[in-house]
C-alpha cells in the first residue's frame, strides 16, 4: 500500500486519527518494553521480576508499571530551591516530546503510518537530537554537582554518536535512493545481493552493529550508561527529580528504545516484510501481519538491548570517546564508500 | 565569583613598565584560564563506598586533584566495650566489627585467650575451625565479587554471588545457627560439633562454587570492558603498600604473598597445602584476579580439612568462671580482607584489661588518598571497589 | 590507553545471561513459601518455665543485660515431721528484650537446668519497639516450635547426656541378666541411674521381653473395644489397631493366669 490507513477525505479527522493512533502506542508500547525489561532482566539474574503487582487476576508483575505511573503521578512536585524554575520544569518535556515525534514518521505496517515524508530519515534523525538538549537542560538547572557532571557527559557522548548512527543510516539511504522510511522498507523488499533477497542487515552488517551500538548509546543504555551511572552519580541529570517529571524521564528512555528499535527494523530488517520477497496477503489481514511482524522484530531488538544491559559493565567516557572517533566513524564511512561503489557497479 | 576588576598577579595579562601607556602582554600556558577546582563529597551516604565512609575530593573537570578518606562514621567503640565483658562475650562482640568475616574474628580472640591461658585445644576443633574460616572466607570474597561488578556497572554477577552466599549460607546455619555472626568459636574449641550431613553438603558446594567461579571468569572477568576499566587503574607500587602497612589480597596483587597461613600457621594450616595467588601488576584487574583465585584455594583447602577430618572431642572443660593470667599477647590471622592483630591485655581478672584489634581495612583504606591522586572519577569507582573493605574494620 | 574492539570476551559474557535466562530462577517467593530452616537456627529463645530455678545465670552473662528477672522465695512446708522447712525461688517475671538482644547464645548455652532453647521462629516482628520485650506466656509459647536437636557428625564425641545414658542402660542390662529369672524389676536400677528415659526403658524392655517371648497368640479383634472406640469416634483403622491389641493383652494375661494356676 502507497497511502496510509489515515489518508481520509475528512482531514480534521484524520489529524485526530493519527494524533490518537501515535500517543496510544507512544503511552502503552514503552510499558509493555518495561515489563518486558524487568521480567527479562530478572530471570537473567536467577530471580523472577515482579509477581505480586498484578492486572485483575493476572499476576506476575502486569501491573508493575502501572502501579509505578499512578506512583509516580500523585508525588509531591519538589523543585530544588535554588534550581532555575522554569528550565527545570521543561526539560522533561523536551527530552520527551521528540520520542513521540518521531513515532509520526514510522512506518508499522502496510499503511500503517502517520505521515510518510519524503524526508523520512532526515528528520527522525534530526527530531531525535532535539532530546539532547532537555538533558542539558536538566543537568544546568538542578544546581546539583552530581547533576551537572551526568550533564556533560551526556552532551559528549550524544554528540559523539550521533555522527555514526548518520553516517549509518546514510549508507542505506545510499542503498534504497530515498530517504523516505516507506521507500527505504519498499527498496529493501525488491533488495538482492547476488540473487539472494536480503534485508540490509546481511550486505551492510556492519552498518547495522554501529547503528545499534550508537543507539545504545544515544540513550544512555549499557554499556554507555556513563551519564546515569547509578553507583557512581545516583541518576546523572535525573538526580534531583521526582514524581511525574522523573515518571517524563523513564518514559523517554523506553519509548526512545522502541522508536530506535523501529528505526533499526525499518533501515536495516526489512520493515514490515518477514522477509524480502515474500509478499503479504493485501488488505485487512495484510496490515495485521505486517504489523505483528515488525513488533516482533522491535521486541527482539529490544530484548538485546535489555541483554546487553544485564551483561556489560560500563565504559568510561574517554574510552567511549576513542570507541565512536576512531572505530565507529571511519568503519561508517568505509561502509557508505563500499555501498556507493557496489550501488554503482550494480 | 567573586572577582575583582584588576588583573590578578599570573593572570594573562601583564601591565607594562610604568609611563607608557597600558601595553599589556598575554601569557599563554598554565597561568591561562585557570578554572576552579570542584570541591565533591563522596559519602557518606553514597552507593560506591561500601558503608559510610566520606571521601572529599579535589576535582579538575574529572580528575581527581586530591582525594582525603574520613573515617570514624561507624566507630562505635568495641575496644571500650570489651574491658566490660567477659571472655565468652567479647567472642560474640568481635564478630560484629568486620562482619563479613565474623568467623575468623571470633578465631584470633579465642586463640588470643587460649594463648594466654596455654590451653590445649583439642584437634578435631583446630580442624573444624579451619573449614568454618575457609568457609567464611569464600563469603567475603563472593560478597567482594559481586559489588566490584556492580560498581562497575554489571549489574548481574551481584545476584550469583548472593545466591552462592545463599547457599554457604545455609550451610553454616545448619551447624552455627546463624547467617552472618557465628558465635561458634569458644576459648578451648567449639560450642558444638558439627551436625549430621554437614561435611556431605560442603563437599557438594564446593564442587558448585568451583563451576560457578568459572561462570564469573566468563561473565565478568574476561569481558572486554571489564578489562578495559580495569587494567592498569590504581596500580599499587609492593613498596607503598608495604609501607602502609596494607595486607591480604590487596598486598598480593602487588607481587607480595605475606600471608600469615603461611608464614605464622596457626590451628593446622601447616599441615595443609595453602596456595597464595599473586598478581603481577597491581593493579584493580589483579586484585580481582587474587580474589577468583583465592575463593578457588579456599574451596581446596575446604576439601583437604574433610579429608583429613580427626574424631574427637572439640572442646575443654573450662573452669566455671573463665579466667587469663596476668599478662599480654598479640595473635595474628589471616583474615578475608587482610592481617587481623589481637593485642590482648590482662591483669588476672574475668574482663579483658585491653584488646586492642589491628584491623587491616583500616590500613588498606589509608592508601587511598595515595591511589586515588591523578586518576579520573569513575576510576576512583573502579579503585575503591577492588580495595576491599569493611567501614566497620575501619572504625571499630 | 588503546580503544577496545567487541571481542569473545562480551560473546561468552552474553551465554551467561542467556544460560541463566532459561533456567528456573532460585528465589523462594517468601511470604507463600517459608524458608527451610536447620534446626540450628537461631530464631528466638523460647523458655521452660518449669525448669527454671531463677538462678539468674543467664540474665548475669548476657551480653546485653536484655534478660529481666524477677522472683521471690517461698517457703514449702517440710514432707515430714521434724524436717526443716525449704525455701524455693519462684519466678514472677522472665522478659528479654529482643531489640537489645544480640542473638549471641550465652544464656541458653549457660543455663544448668535446660530452661532456654533456640527456636527457628522468625517472624515475630511489631509495629513498635516496646512490644519487643516479650514475657514469659510469650517465651513459654514458643516452646513448642523448638525442634530436637540434629544428629552429629560422624566422629564426633557422643554427648555426654547421651553416654550416660548409654552407659547407665548396659549396667541396668548386666545387672538384671545376673538377677535373671526371678523376673526382678532392677528396672529401678536402671531408673535410679540417672533417670535417662533411654537407660530407663532399655533396662526394662529386655527383662519383660524375655516373659513374653514364649506366648504366642493370634491376633484378633475384641468386638467390645472395637465397637466402643468407634462409637467414640476413632477411625477404623485405629479402632482395629487397638482391639487387636487389647485382644492380645487379654489373652497374654490369661494364659500367664493359667500357667500361674498351674505352677
Amino acid at each position: 500500500m502507497d497511502t496510509s490507513i489515515f489518508a481520509l477525505d475528512n482531514a480534521w479527522l484524520a489529524l485526530l486519527l493519527k494524533v490518537v493512533a501515535v500517543l496510544a502506542f507512544f503511552l502503552v508500547a514503552p510499558l509493555v518494553m518495561g515489563y518486558m525489561e524487568h521480567k527479562v532482566l530478572g530471570h537473567m539474574q536467577a530471580r523472577y521480576g515482579p509477581m505480586e503487582a498484578g492486572l485483575g487476576p493476572i499476576k506476575h508483575g502486569v501491573g508493575q508499571l502501572v502501579a509505578d505511573g499512578l506512583k509516580f503521578l500523585q508525588k509531591e512536585d519538589i523543585i530544588p530551591a535554588r534550581a532555575d524554575r522554569w528550565v527545570f520544569a521543561l526539560a522533561p518535556g523536551v527530552a520527551l516530546i521528540p520520542a513521540m515525534i518521531i513515532l509520526v514518521v514510522i512506518p508499522f505496517g502496510p499503511g500503517l503510518w502517520a505521515e510518510d515524508l519524503d524526508t523520512g530519515v532526515f528528520f527522525a534523525l534530526a527530531v531525535s537530537s532535539v532530546s539532547v538538549i532537555g538533558l542539558l537542560m536538566a543537568a544546568w538547572s538542578s544546581n546539583n554537582k552530581y547533576s551537572l557532571m551526568g550533564g556533560i557527559r551526556a552532551a559528549a557522548q550524544l554528540i559523539a554518536y550521533e555522527l555514526p548512527l548518520v553516517l549509518a543510516a546514510a549508507a542505506v539511504v545510499v542503498q534504497a535512493g530515498t530517504l523516505s522510511l516507506v521507500g527505504i522498507v519498499e527498496a529493501q523488499h525488491s533488495f538482492t545481493a547476488f540473487g539472494i533477497p536480503v534485508p540490509y542487515a546481511v550486505p551492510q552488517l556492519l552498518g547495522f552493529l554501529m547503528f545499534f551500538t550508537a543507539a545504545l548509546a544515544e540513550l544512555s543504555r549499557p554499556p554507555f550508561d556513563m551519564p546515569i551511572a547509578d553507583a557512581e552519580i545516583i541518576a546523572g541529570h535525573m538526580t534531583e527529580y521526582t514524581g511525574i517529571r522523573f515518571a517524563f524521564f523513564m518514559l523517554s528512555e523506553y519509548a526512545g528504545m522502541v522508536v530506535m528499535s523501529a528505526l533499526a527494523t525499518v533501515l536495516f530488517l526489512g520493515g514490515w516484510y518477514l522477509w524480502p520477497g515474500v509478499p503479504l496477503p493485501s488488505g485487512w489481514l495484510g496490515a495485521l501481519l505486517g504489523f505483528a511482524i515488525t513488533m516482533g522484530k522491535i521486541t527482539t531488538l529490544v530484548f538485546v538491548m535489555v541483554w546487553f544491559r544485564a551483561t556489560f559493565p560500563r565504559l568510561r567516557e574517554d574510552q567511549l570517546q576513542r570507541f565512536s572517533w576512531l572505530i565507529l566513524i571511519p568503519l561508517a564511512l568505509l561502509q557508505i564508500v563500499v555501498v556507493a561503489v557496489f550501488k554503482v557497479l550494480a | 565569583m567573586t572577582e575583582t576588576m584588576l588583573p590578578r598577579e599570573g593572570a594573562g595579562v601583564v601591565p607594562g613598565p610604568p609611563g607608557e601607556s597600558m601595553l599589556v602582554e598575554i601569557r599563554t600556558g598554565e597561568q591561562e584560564l585557570s578554572t576552579q577546582e570542584m570541591n565533591l563529597n563522596v559519602g557518606p551516604q553514597h552507593p560506591a563506598t561500601h558503608g559510610v565512609l566520606r571521601i572529599v575530593l579535589d576535582l579538575d573537570g574529572e580528575k581527581i586533584v586530591r582525594a582525603q578518606p574520613i573515617i570514624g562514621y561507624m566507630h562505635r567503640g568495641f575496644e571500650k566495650l570489651a574491658e566490660a565483658r567477659d571472655y565468652r562475650q567479647i567472642i560474640a562482640l568481635v564478630n560484629r566489627h568486620d562482619w563479613l568475616s565474623a568467623f575468623n574474628n571470633e578465631l584470633g580472640v579465642a586463640m588470643a585467650v587460649e594463648r594466654m591461658m596455654e590451653l590445649e585445644v583439642p584437634e578435631r576443633a583446630q580442624w573444624i575451625r579451619v573449614l568454618m574460616a575457609e568457609w567464611n572466607r569464600i563469603l567475603n570474597h563472593l560478597m567482594f565479587v559481586g559489588s566490584f561488578g556492580l560498581e562497575l556497572g554489571a549489574i548481574t554477577p551481584v545476584f550469583f554471588a548472593f545466591r552462592e552466599r545463599e547457599d554457604i549460607q545455609h550451610l553454616m546455619e545448619s551447624a552455627t545457627g546463624g547467617r552472618l555472626h557465628f558465635t561458634y568459636n569458644r576459648v578451648g574449641g567449639l560450642k558444638e560439633d558439627l551436625p549430621r550431613g554437614f561435611l556431605k553438603a560442603s563437599k557438594q558446594l564446593t564442587k558448585t562454587i568451583r563451576v560457578r567461579n568459572e561462570e564469573y571468569r566468563d561473565l565478568l572477568f574476561g569481558n572486554e570492558i571489564f578489562v578495559a576499566r580495569t587494567k592498569g587503574v590504581g596500580v599499587l607500587d609492593p613498596a607503598v603498600a608495604l609501607d602502609y602497612g596494607v595486607t591480604g589480597p590487596t598486598l598480593h596483587a602487588s607481587g607480595v604473598a605475606e600471608d600469615v597461613r603461611v608464614t605464622e600457621p596457626y590451628a593446622v594450616y601447616d599441615r595443609l597445602d595453602v596456595r597464595v595467588p599473586v598478581g603481577t601488576a597491581g593493579d584493580s584487574y589483579d586484585r580481582f584476579k587474587v580474589l577468583l583465585d583465592r575463593i578457588d584455594v579456599s574451596c581446596d583447602l575446604i576439601d583437604q580439612v574433610i579429608e583429613g577430618l580427626p574424631s574427637g572431642p572439640v572442646n575443654v572443660k573450662l573452669p566455671k568462671i573463665v579466667k587469663a593470667p596476668e599478662g599480654a599477647t598479640y595473635v595474628r590471622t589471616e583474615n578475608p580482607l587482610g592481617q587481623t592483630g589481637y593485642y590482648l591485655v590482662s591483669d588476672g581478672k574475668k574482663n579483658p584489661w585491653r584488646l586492642k584489634m589491628r584491623t587491616p581495612s583500616f590500613s588498606n583504606v589509608q592508601m587511598i588518598p595515595h591511589l586515588l591522586e591523578g586518576a579520573l572519577l569513575p576510576d576512583m569507582i573502579a579503585i575503591l571497589g577492588s580495595v576491599f573493605f569493611v567501614v566497620g574494620d575501619v572504625d571499630r | 590507553m588503546t580503544a577496545t574492539l567487541p571481542q569473545v570476551g562480551l560473546l561468552k559474557g552474553l551465554g551467561v545471561t542467556l544460560k541463566t535466562l532459561l533456567k528456573k530462577p532460585t528465589t523462594q517467593q517468601y511470604p507463600h513459601v517459608k524458608p527451610d530452616l536447620p534446626p540450628r537456627t537461631r530464631g528466638v529463645i523460647a523458655l521452660m518455665e518449669e525448669n527454671c530455678t531463677v538462678c539468674m545465670l543467664c540474665a548475669r552473662e548476657c551480653p546485653d543485660w536484655c534478660i529481666y528477672i524477677d522472683s521471690h522465695k517461698e517457703t514449702v512446708p517440710p514432707k515430714e515431721e521434724g524436717a526443716r522447712a525449704r525455701t524455693r525461688n519462684v519466678l514472677d517475671r522472665f522478659a528479654i528484650d529482643f531489640a537489645l538482644c544480640m542473638y549471641c547464645g550465652i544464656c541458653v548455652e549457660v543455663c544448668p537446668f535446660d530452661a532456654l532453647f533456640w527456636s527457628p521462629e522468625f517472624e515475630y516482628s511489631t509495629y513498635s519497639i516496646r512490644e519487643l520485650t516479650h514475657e514469659k506466656e510469650q517465651l513459654r509459647k514458643w516452646m513448642d516450635t523448638v525442634p530436637p536437636p540434629p544428629e552429629l557428625e560422624v566422629g564426633a564425641e557422643t554427648p555426654k547426656e547421651i553416654s550416660d545414658g548409654l552407659a547407665a542402660a548396659r549396667k541396668a542390662a548386666e545387672a538384671s541378666a545376673a538377677a535373671a529369672a526371678p523376673a526382678a524389676p532392677a528396672a529401678a536400677g536402671g531408673a535410679a541411674a540417672g533417670g535417662a528415659p533411654a537407660g530407663g526403658a532399655a533396662a526394662a524392655a529386655p527383662a519383660a521381653k524375655k516373659q513374653e517371648e514364649d506366648i504366642h497368640v493370634e491376633a484378633q479383634i475384641d468386638q467390645e473395644v472395637y465397637d466402643q472406640l468407634i462409637a467414640e469416634g476413632k477411625s477404623e483403622r485405629v479402632a482395629r489397631a487397638r482391639a487387636k491389641a487389647a485382644y492380645v493383652r487379654k489373652e497374654k494375661a490369661r494364659i500367664r493366669a493359667e500357667r500361674e494356676g498351674q505352677s
